[in-house]
């Protein structure tokens, strides 16, 4: 930090002090602003920042938070680590992490899909983890065979940084094949409703075997699933070894949170961190940002689970307490949600029947007609309290997207 | 109808399929069931000829590659053409909308042939309209206001074998400065409202059922679509 030029050590400390002054205001973290404060006045902060550290990029469309948190979580024991722990993964928050820790050696940073370019050209980040694309509020964010193309470039230009990506997703392996190292890790695809034609020539994608190991490779031309070194296998992981490590103690639940943490097994191996003494501190993460908390509230226990777009509704399904267990649905549309709620029609509700099911959120309407069109049985309600005390005492799972489940998590205790 | 049941042909989903398009087969399928008229959807892939016994036939929106290979399969298999021919209906949105025209706008703008299977043309417009669209129905559809979202740089103008199938009242539409939204001719439609068009609009899911079948349908009970569709008009026009 001392080795920072005088302009950049100023560009730090005023962003420093807009963040603590942001955070006072009840602002949020302060994180963004800190951050635009201190790029403003020196535009080269970021690069100056991640000199001498050993950095991760962790992107995708789905789990980033949580798999930048697993990652950071394993590589404790390398010592202190800079990271972007609430979200803000644009520019602005990897300044004001890495400038918050400025004797940490070690980084991991997620990264917004669209800002892997710029954030790898500035940082040289050592790993790059990419684990999953998928169609995510398209009415501003970029379109994805666009985005897998814009990765390709960027680690073109890149030959020392590794990458380590899940090879199950076909999008991400062609938007990883230019690195010139890769760690393929075969760590599930459940969505694959956009990844039906080949990245590389549009042609057909022929897939073998079952769900749970599915080898893939195009009609057309050679572009076919590269052999994974780590796989992901039901509750375990298979190493480069060969050994097969055992995730049973991970307590994130779902499938979609132990591909997470193949993805960060792998990406901790890179830095000599093995199996068996990462796991453990895999299984100290319970929740992530308020993700998978459990608030109790008038004698019920409410589950918080964040879905975005399609891919992740298939995730939390995959976790909810067994049917007849109640389900509360919320769902807006503000900015940081995507105005466009379309994508309600590619998620599957039919698997809520046979469930007490509520909808609420500014957007219950679009939600009604989407749950009536399944053939779900549903009430629509103004506010989740009702939804709450209209349960029974016990457990009800809510899933919500983005400004809904901040909305709820604030109503019932913020836990971070 | 050209048997017992409706034949609902979802075009390419492995291309065609950007946002919810799903959602206007099962609102079709949903509103036939509802009058007891029997459905059968077939989910197309690309790598499969187009079935020449459709009813109806979809199409979705795309990214710019998928609408291209899209727009080059559908030339060469020939199906679409034929089923407009033997006038079957045709509802095609955002990236399918402008497949099913003269030519439409490539990666990099160039312009590329279509299936000009209605008569517009369509290139790519100065920036990106995205947001609500409300407009006014040509009367002799008889389908009321109709809401939608579009998400697209399209700039589409009507020739003179096809007619608008809106006014724009708000958003942008065709984008080609004439102030439409969408066209039509016979039995083939198109519009920019993306994703799930005819969940929003009952009455225009029902004007494809009826052309579908032939004759008038019985109305059915209000739906929570319904619902939905008066309170986007409400969000949209109502002066904050």
């Amino acid at each position: 930090m001392s080795d920072l030029p005088l302009r950049s050590q100023l560009a730090v400390a005023l962003g420093k002090t807009a963040a603590r002054m942001s955070r006072l205001a009840g602002k949020g973290d302060g994180s963004v602003i800190g951050g635009r404060i201190g790029l403003r006045l020196d535009p080269e902060l970021l690069t100056r920042l991640a000199k001498d550290r050993k950095l991760v990029l962790v992107s995708a469309t789905n789990g980033k938070t949580t798999t930048t948190r697993l990652i950071t979580s394993a590589m404790t024991p390398l010592g202190e680590i800079a990271t972007n722990a609430f979200g803000a993964n644009m520019p602005t928050g990897h300044v004001s992490a890495l400038a918050s820790a400025p004797d940490a050696r070690y980084g991991v940073l997620e990264c917004d899909e669209k800002y892997v370019p710029m954030v790898l050209k500035e940082t040289g980040a050592n790993v790059v983890a990419l684990m999953n694309l998928s169609r995510d509020q398209m009415d501003r964010a970029a379109e994805i065979w666009l985005l897998a193309g814009k990765w390709r470039r960027a680690l073109e230009a890149s030959p020392e940084s590794h990458v380590v990506a899940n090879c199950d997703d076909p999008l991400v392996t062609w938007g990883a094949a230019t690195a010139r190292s890769v760690t393929w890790v075969a760590a599930g695809q459940h969505w694959r409703e956009d990844s039906w034609c080949c990245p590389e020539c549009g042609g057909p994608l022929d897939r073998q075997g079952t769900e749970e190991d599915s080898d893939w490779r195009c009609r057309q031309c050679h572009f076919a699933r590269p052999k994974p070194d780590w796989v992901l296998r039901g509750d375990h992981v298979l190493g480069p070894d060969g050994r097969a490590v055992p995730l049973s103690d991970v307590q994130l639940p779902g499938r979609a949170n132990r591909s997470n943490a193949a993805i960060a097994l792998a990406v901790v191996a890179q830095f000599g961190v093995p199996p068996e003494q990462a796991l453990p501190l895999l299984a100290q993460v319970r929740s992530v940002a308020g993700r998978y908390t459990t608030v109790e509230h008038q004698g019920r226990a409410l589950r918080l689970l964040l879905s975005k777009n399609p891919a992740g509704w298939l995730e939390a399904f995959d976790v909810l307490a067994p049917a007849p267990g109640p389900v509360a649905l919320s769902i807006n549309a503000q900015g940081p949600d995507g105005r466009d709620t379309s994508w309600l029609w590619d998620v599957d509700y039919r698997i809520l029947r046979g469930r007490p099911v509520w909808a609420t959120g500014e957007r219950r309407v679009d939600l009604a007609a989407r749950l009536e069109a399944a053939d779900v049985q549903f009430t629509v309600v103004d506010d989740i309290e009702q939804a709450v005390l209209a349960v029974p005492p016990g457990q009800l799972d809510v899933i919500a997207n983005y400004t809904a489940f901040q909305d709820i998590r604030t109503r019932y205790g913020r836990v971070v | 109808m050209s048997s017992d049941r409706i034949k609902i042909v979802w075009i390419y989903p492995d291309l065609l399929s950007t946002y919810g398009d799903q959602g206007n087969t099962i609102v079709l399928e949903r509103r036939a069931a509802l009058r007891d008229i029997p459905t059968e959807t077939v989910h197309l892939r690309s790598d499969e000829p187009v079935p020449d016994d459709g009813d109806i036939y979809l199409l979705g929106g795309g990214e710019d590659r998928p609408q291209i290979l899209a727009a080059q399969r559908l030339r060469a298999d020939g199906g679409l053409t034929a089923a407009v021919q033997r006038n079957a209906v045709i509802f095609a949105v955002c990236a399918g909308y402008q497949i099913i025209g003269h030519e439409f706008g490539g990666e990099e703008g160039q312009p590329l042939p279509g299936l000009g299977i209605l008569d517009i043309r369509s290139g790519r417009g100065a920036q990106r309209a995205v947001g609500e669209v409300v407009g006014d129905v040509a009367a002799e559809l008889n389908v009321p206001r109709i809401t939608g979202f579009e998400n697209h740089q399209g700039a589409t103008t009507i020739g003179p074998n096809a007619r608008p199938l809106a006014k724009v009242v708000s958003g942008v539409g065709n984008g080609d400065g004439q102030g439409f939204e969408g066209a039509y001719a016979g039995h083939t439609l198109g519009t920019y409202m993306h994703g799930p068009a005819l969940v929003r609009n009952p009455a225009l899911a029902d004007l494809l059922l009826t052309w579908a079948v032939g004759m008038e349908l019985p109305p059915l009970q209000p739906s929570w679509s319904e619902r939905l569709r008066e309170e986007r008009l409400n969000a949209v026009l109502t002066p904050r």
